[in-house]
């Protein structure tokens, strides 16, 4: 049986991706943010996988408004890596697991999860600059990826209820896998930031706090906090914490909280990251 | 459920992409979205008024993204993340062309989020600003 072992929340602002291609994580700005994840490029050493279920937004660089599915999976067999205005990042390309995630895709649309079923995908910083930051500059990334793309940029976005009960589906769906596989679950996002209009640039290091507390802890009443909150509170951007609700859902009940790390500023935006273990 | 787009619309200085923005700015977005390949960035900075009459845009649109206008192109319906095509080929950072929409400076901009970004005390409505 496939299990899921981890789950990996971090921001994914792709200024860190430009900063890791350019060689510029030790630079003054960079160098306190990329220090915060030292300790978690070792942890995921010491505790590998098989296959990362990766929850991420794209950013209007393979989806544009023509087709904006509000949950989607990608089965292929590898994604390219998008150009986002200045040429694809430099980084390998991205290996899917094709069996696991036939099996997931059909698994959620049978749980009532009306996936958008993606054969081809090229994949933004959403997904990729978390992989840099847990991996750094590998030649080839050291395990299978499943994207999930989920519309946060479009309102309305799908509810935090049912994004803790499309993690809940996902659980059960990995451990109905008939195949020996070790899986992780990352949320990425987030944390506060806004980066549009006269409000641009807020930050509010008090909510974020508030909200890994209630994410590592009490899920089940924070799946309820309306999206009008997240907006007034974490900026019009930060409403992509509600990725993080997936992962929290396919972790089980009660987690162990691995390490915590957080951090002001990263470009416009706050950048927060958790390593969580399922107790059971 | 009924949607609430209204309820939005209380947030200072906040324009929140809504599926009704997101059909009246489909064309500039799509627009936004070309710009993905080098060829077209090209074209489009040889000739940016005959690049954009390619599109079916308005003519607010266009001469908004002639402007380098940012809220005037998400008050017509354009992202922020479809608008970063525009100042990523020209190699702008998200802070610099962000920071365009805010009273500040680039460089004032940049020492408030080194400080630790905008406090939301006072920005949380437009009523308790004052400015509805």
């Amino acid at each position: 049986m496939a299990k899921i072992v981890a789950g990996i929340s971090t921001s994914h602002v792709p200024a860190v991706g430009h900063a890791v291609d350019s060689g510029r994580t030790q630079d003054d700005y960079w160098k306190p943010m990329f220090a915060g994840y030292e300790f978690s490029k070792q942890w995921v050493k010491d505790n590998p996988a098989d296959v990362d279920i990766i929850v991420y937004n794209d950013h209007a660089s393979y989806f544009g408004m023509d087709i904006m599915p509000t949950f989607a999976m990608g089965i292929a067999e590898k994604y390219e890596i998008c150009d986002e205005g200045y040429g694809p990042r430099p980084i390998p390309v991205v290996e899917g697991h094709p069996e696991l995630s036939t099996h997931l895709a059909a698994s959620l649309i049978l749980d009532d999860f009306d996936m958008t079923v993606l054969n081809k995908l090229d994949v933004d910083h959403g997904l990729t600059v978390p992989m840099s930051l847990m991996y750094g500059q590998p030649d080839k990334w050291p395990t299978k990826v499943i994207p999930l793309p989920v519309n946060v940029v479009m309102n309305p976005q799908p509810s935090g209820e049912r994004c803790l009960a499309l993690g809940k589906a996902i659980r059960d769906a990995v451990q109905n896998f008939d195949g020996d596989l070790k899986v992780r679950i990352w949320g990425t996002g987030g944390m506060s930031h806004q980066i549009q209009g006269a409000r641009a640039g807020l930050i509010n290091e008090p909510w974020d706090t508030k909200f890994l507390d209630d994410l590592v802890n009490d899920p089940e009443t924070l799946q309820y906090k309306p999206h009008l909150e997240y907006m007034i509170e974490a900026g019009s951007e930060g409403v992509e914490l509600i990725m993080w609700l997936i992962m929290r859902g396919a972790l089980g009940d009660k987690v162990n909280e691995v390490y915590r790390f957080y951090h002001v500023p990263a470009s416009n935006t706050a950048v927060g990251h958790l390593i969580l273990t399922p107790q059971d | 459920m009924k949607p609430n787009f209204e309820q939005y619309k209380d947030i200072p200085g906040t324009t929140i992409y809504t599926i009704e923005l997101a059909r009246k700015g489909f064309q500039l977005n799509e627009f936004c979205m070309s710009l993905r390949t080098e060829e077209n960035r090209k074209r489009f900075h040889a000739d940016e008024r005959t690049y954009l009459d390619e599109w079916d845009m308005s003519e607010e649109q266009k001469q908004a993204v002639l402007d380098r206008d940012f809220q005037r192109m998400l008050d017509l319906g354009g992202n922020v993340y479809f608008l970063s095509k525009i100042f990523a080929a020209e190699g702008l950072s998200y802070v610099q062309a962000v920071s365009t929409m805010t009273d500040m400076t680039a460089e004032e901009y940049q020492a408030m989020m080194l400080a630790g970004g905008r406090n939301v005390e006072g920005w949380r409505s437009k009523k308790e600003r004052g400015e509805a």
